[in-house]
């Protein structure tokens, strides 16, 4: 199960509606936020993809189950944009093997959907809005390394932990926009 | 609005029309594939940039003239269409929309034979396919038939005259052939070269080379002339002693590319010997009828494509190449991408999967890339 915020049922519609209510409904969703796009017509791939390029959205990938696609979509956020703050990083290419230490712990901070279509070996997913309330089960002496998209929503997520007596916090840079590792994906759809 | 047939646009295009086209698919297809016309102009915005009005765009916009819009299906184009209406602008959608365009054939006579009868051509504009019917008798043959079997029944129903003969002249990769579906419902005989058919699922009547099929009582003589290269099975015809029906083995402009079915190493030197020595030893004065055009303008004023072996033996770049190993350089080194899907495309030619007539259309979307120039 892909996790989504929204989800607008386009099934049985042809183009442009697809795109016209996908845009309408997003306008009323919270940064961040991610909506599935149910859709039967074919074309919709290619214009979600070019429509959310366009607008600075995120197309985050889909499934196809019978003769409908799940596309997933996430609003661009301000944490999209905000700069990057917390000074304690790694790079991508440096980050395998900082992992080899033995109380080393990956968190990666995108949403669910995100993480459901490509993830770092290993990573644990906990989307930014959940990292409070699950941080309270953890032992504040692992080695925490925290990845997202771009590195910012992380950021945040480092800023936090630290605020909460974490000790060792790393901030992973850029993230999986560049990540060019090994990934595993949990819902055989295809991600971009 | 005015809604706009295919065929008017074929029209506009064949007659070098002044046309102003607003494309509002998605960048990526449009740079893929689009109307072309020598007096057409394009411009080419997402109709999701139009969401919020077309501010930012009405000054590139014609005033004077009438603005045809298109996008895949025709839904987006009618409504960006309604607000360039709104904004005053005299404009048209494309029925039907680049879906309608690929599918679209016209129908172009190429001549009155000398044994009596005619012989058309069917140009596909979006695609740059050319299919063929022969008349002649009350009888009618058809070769390199598309998809859109009911253009090929229709107008043979329209002459009165009875398809008896239906061929392909290699295995195609860019196309689905109606052929098959054509022979099926008219009960004419499908030929296919066999060696191209190893794979097929179904009957199949086998054109050799140095073969004649009559068709009508006035003897049209059809002559296979075996001339591998393009596929391993490549087979072109000469037609009432002066047409010479090339399939992917030689066009106008260009030639054709060996590598469809990844045996481009094998296949280039059969490609040169077709080229080089096969259709040297016909007459100059045939008339060249390819299975394809790449580029607009390979039409000739009426719309048709043909021109004189002589002519193509002066001017066609292709013919040219007297040095064996830049020839190969050139068939095998710079090759365009491959067609959308073609192996898909020639699966289904061979009978081995049956997509709906949706995933067909799909499967042909974009150029034919079958040459190389």
């Amino acid at each position: 199960m892909i996790q989504s915020d929204n989800v607008l049922d386009a099934k049985g519609l042809a183009c442009p509606m697809p795109i016209v209510k996908t845009r309408k409904m997003m306008k009323d969703m919270e940064d961040g936020q991610v909506l599935e796009v149910q859709s039967t017509d074919s074309g919709t791939t290619a214009d979600l993809q070019a429509w959310t390029e366009s607008v600075g959205h995120q197309y985050v990938g889909h499934v196809k189950e019978a003769d409908v696609w799940r596309h997933f979509v996430r609003k661009s956020g301000q944490e999209d944009q905000s700069q990057k703050e917390y000074p304690v990083t790694v790079d991508n290419s440096q980050l395998m093997d900082r992992l080899q230490q033995p109380d080393a712990v990956l968190l990666d901070v995108r949403e669910e959907a995100e993480y459901a279509f490509a993830h770092i070996p290993g990573a644990l997913s906990i989307p930014l809005g959940q990292l409070e309330e699950r941080m309270a089960y953890w032992d504040k002496d692992k080695k925490f390394y925290v990845v997202c998209r771009t590195g910012n929503r992380s950021d945040m997520a480092c800023q936090k932990l630290v605020a909460n007596g974490f000790e060792s916090v790393t901030n992973v840079i850029p993230g999986m926009s560049e990540w060019n590792g090994e990934t595993e994906n949990t819902v055989g759809g295809i991600n971009q | 609005m005015r809604i706009i047939q295919s065929s008017e646009v074929a029209k506009s295009v064949i007659t070098k029309e002044s046309l102003f086209i607003l494309d509002v698919r998605n960048t990526d297809a449009f740079e893929d594939w689009k109307i072309e016309g020598e007096r057409v102009r394009h411009l080419n915005v997402p109709y999701f940039d139009l969401l919020d009005g077309i501010e930012e765009i009405e000054d590139q916009l014609p005033k004077d003239e009438e603005i045809l819009v298109v996008c895949a299906k025709e839904g987006s184009s009618i409504m960006v269409a309604e607000i360039l209406e709104e904004a005053g602008f005299s404009v048209g959608y494309l029925s039907g929309g680049m879906k309608a365009w690929s599918e679209y054939l016209e129908p172009v006579k190429i001549a009155d034979l000398k044994s009596g009868g005619e012989l058309y051509q069917f140009v596909r504009l979006g695609k740059g396919c050319l299919s063929y019917m022969v008349m002649s008798g009350g009888e009618a043959a058809i070769i390199d038939a598309t998809r859109m079997t009911n253009v090929f029944t229709d107008f043979a129903e329209q002459r009165g005259v009875k398809i008896t003969n239906v061929f392909d002249t290699h295995l195609h990769a860019d196309h689905i052939s109606g052929g098959r579906q054509i022979a099926k419902t008219t009960g004419a005989t499908y030929w296919l070269p066999p060696k191209d058919a190893e794979e097929v699922v179904f009957e199949y009547a086998a054109l050799e080379g140095d073969m004649s099929i009559q068709i009508g009582d006035t003897r049209i003589d059809i002559q296979a002339l075996y001339s591998p290269g393009h596929t391993i099975g490549s087979t072109s015809f000469i037609v009432d002693d002066s047409y010479l029906m090339t399939g992917d083995i030689l066009f106008i402009d260009s030639i054709g590319r060996p590598d469809l079915a990844g045996l481009a190493e094998d296949w280039v030197g059969d490609l040169r010997e077709s080229l080089y020595s096969r259709y040297k030893e016909l007459s100059k004065d045939l008339t060249v009828l390819p299975a394809h055009f790449m580029i607009i303008d390979e039409l000739n004023e009426d719309g048709s494509v043909s021109e004189k072996l002589g002519v193509l033996y002066e001017q066609n770049h292709g013919l040219n190449i007297e040095d064996e190993k830049e020839f190969r350089e050139l068939v095998t080194g710079n090759l365009p991408p491959q067609p959308n899907a073609y192996q898909e495309i020639r699966e289904t030619n061979m009978g081995k999967i049956q997509p709906d007539e949706e995933t067909q259309r799909e499967m042909e979307i974009g150029p034919n890339r079958c040459a190389v120039r």
